[in-house]
């Protein structure tokens, strides 16, 4: 289906700009400094804290809905039943 | 069987995907309950991480599903049945500057249904450690059965592409963003489920006939993720998605959460909206036999949504350690669900006229208690 095949243009055009931006931007002056990261250190702003529970509880979401993926950590799934 | 079984080891894997800094040492212990529908679902699930020489860190996982289902698909058209399904998998990260590699191995087996995932994915740290860049790739090769029929065998094949980025905002505001392309080519129904259709010639006023799906499946999904830190110590998130596929299928979730930390306790509260349209060839009731080249009754692609509302708890335990183990919680979540069906109805009731019965609703309650330990 053409719009399909935009989506999978843009998503590699995506993947290339990434590409490059990976390359290019470790020289980069970081605006929130190393001692000011102590909130983003605290255990309550990870976004992910007990893998066990959130893939779990994802699963379950996953096997009761159409929709799939892009859940924050992978996803996929065999797509069958 | 449900999709996506796959799915859960995929993400405990690609979780652990953090660059720049490789995953803890850490052991879990997890007891899953669900409990809706008519289908109830248990079991445990074990965890367990290990560094060595400081570049590389292992990771195995034990999962099984204990379902016995009495789901309004299996009373109205088939009989109650009782399976377990078994997941292991086992992880691997290498560690190297800012990137991180990571490669795992799912296998997942049931009485009609075996799967092979193999992941590939990789990160790194840009822009000071503000951001952190993630590409990620998995193949399945699915094996697909039909309980009572040894003649039927099929395959399916999957395969997922990944891209996430994380990024420190400002020093409250964290945000994620995700996307995701997954391809399924082979056998992708259900191989018991089936349709409905108009039959003057039966009792009831209709019969049933097998689900024909495509053979191809595509989706797209892209999510953002915020989480702020408040003035007071906690923390407040916010997540959407989008989604569209293939066979028409489109997506909203929505999700709002609070986390406050008190003492050795830390809880946790989340609301999380989601609804859906119809796949293409999705019909509660087809005017005849063979209406057209694919037929589907699954209430997975009906139009409906669901509302949930989450609670969770957790205990901090051994704060100054005990033997090998540095620190470990307590933990327990519950989760009440809310679907509502609008093109999928309740057959229970054969006196009705078909297509007048009424739309299916059910609530389901989830429930999770595991303990952690970091060592």
């Amino acid at each position: 289906m053409p719009t399909i095949r935009i989506r999978r243009a843009v998503t590699s055009a995506a993947f290339a700009a990434l590409g490059c931006c990976v390359l290019s931007a470790c020289s980069v002056e970081p605006w929130v400094k190393p001692y000011e990261r102590d909130h983003m250190a605290d255990k309550i702003m990870s976004l992910d804290p007990n893998p066990v529970s959130s893939a779990y509880i994802d699963h379950v979401h996953d096997a009761r809905e159409g929709s799939r993926g892009a859940t924050g950590g992978a996803g996929g799934g065999c797509g069958c039943n | 069987m449900k999709r996506g079984i796959v799915a859960l080891l995929l993400l405990m894997l690609a979780r652990s995907g953090v660059a720049g800094v490789l995953p803890e040492d850490r052991a879990d212990v997890l007891l899953h309950s669900y409990d809706g529908g008519g289908v109830t679902i248990q079991g445990p699930s074990l965890l367990v991480r290990k560094q060595f020489a400081q570049k590389f860190s292992v990771s195995a996982n034990y999962y099984v599903d204990k379902v016995s289902s009495a789901s309004i698909d299996v009373i109205t058209t088939a009989s109650p049945y009782k399976e377990q399904r078994t997941q292991k998998s086992i992880g691997f990260d290498y560690l190297h500057d800012r990137w991180t590699l990571n490669l795992g191995v799912i296998s997942s087996v049931e009485n009609d249904y075996s799967a092979k995932t193999y992941t590939f994915g990789v990160s790194q740290d840009v822009f000071g450690d503000l951001t952190t860049i993630s590409l990620g790739y998995s193949l399945g090769n699915n094996e697909v059965r039909r309980r009572g029929d040894a003649t039927f065998r099929d395959t399916v094949k999957m395969q997922s592409y990944r891209l996430g980025v994380s990024q420190i905002l400002t020093k409250n505001l964290l945000v994620g963003l995700s996307f995701e392309t997954i391809t399924d080519e082979g056998f992708l129904n259900n191989p018991y489920r089936q349709v409905r259709y108009l039959d003057s010639g039966s009792p009831i006023g209709y019969s049933y006939e097998r689900e024909i799906y495509p053979r191809t499946h595509t989706s797209d999904a892209a999510s953002l993720r915020l989480r702020y830190y408040l003035p007071w110590r906690a923390a407040v998130s916010a997540a959407y998605r989008d989604y569209h596929d293939t066979w028409g299928v489109k997506g909203g979730t929505f999700e709002l959460g609070y986390t406050h930390p008190v003492d050795r306790w830390t809880f946790d509260g989340k609301i999380r909206s989601y609804s859906q349209t119809k796949g293409d060839f999705y019909s509660d009731l087809f005017p005849r036999s063979r209406y057209q080249n694919f037929i589907a009754r699954d209430k997975e692609l009906s139009t409906f949504s669901s509302q949930s509302i989450s609670l969770g708890a957790t205990y901090d335990i051994m704060k100054g350690g005990w033997k090998f183990i540095e620190k470990g919680s307590l933990n327990i979540v519950f989760d009440h669900f809310m679907f509502d069906y609008q093109d999928f109805r309740d057959l229970r009731n054969v006196a009705a006229t078909p297509g007048t019965e009424p739309l299916y609703n059910f609530d389901a309650d989830v429930f999770e208690f595991f303990a952690s330990f970091w060592f």
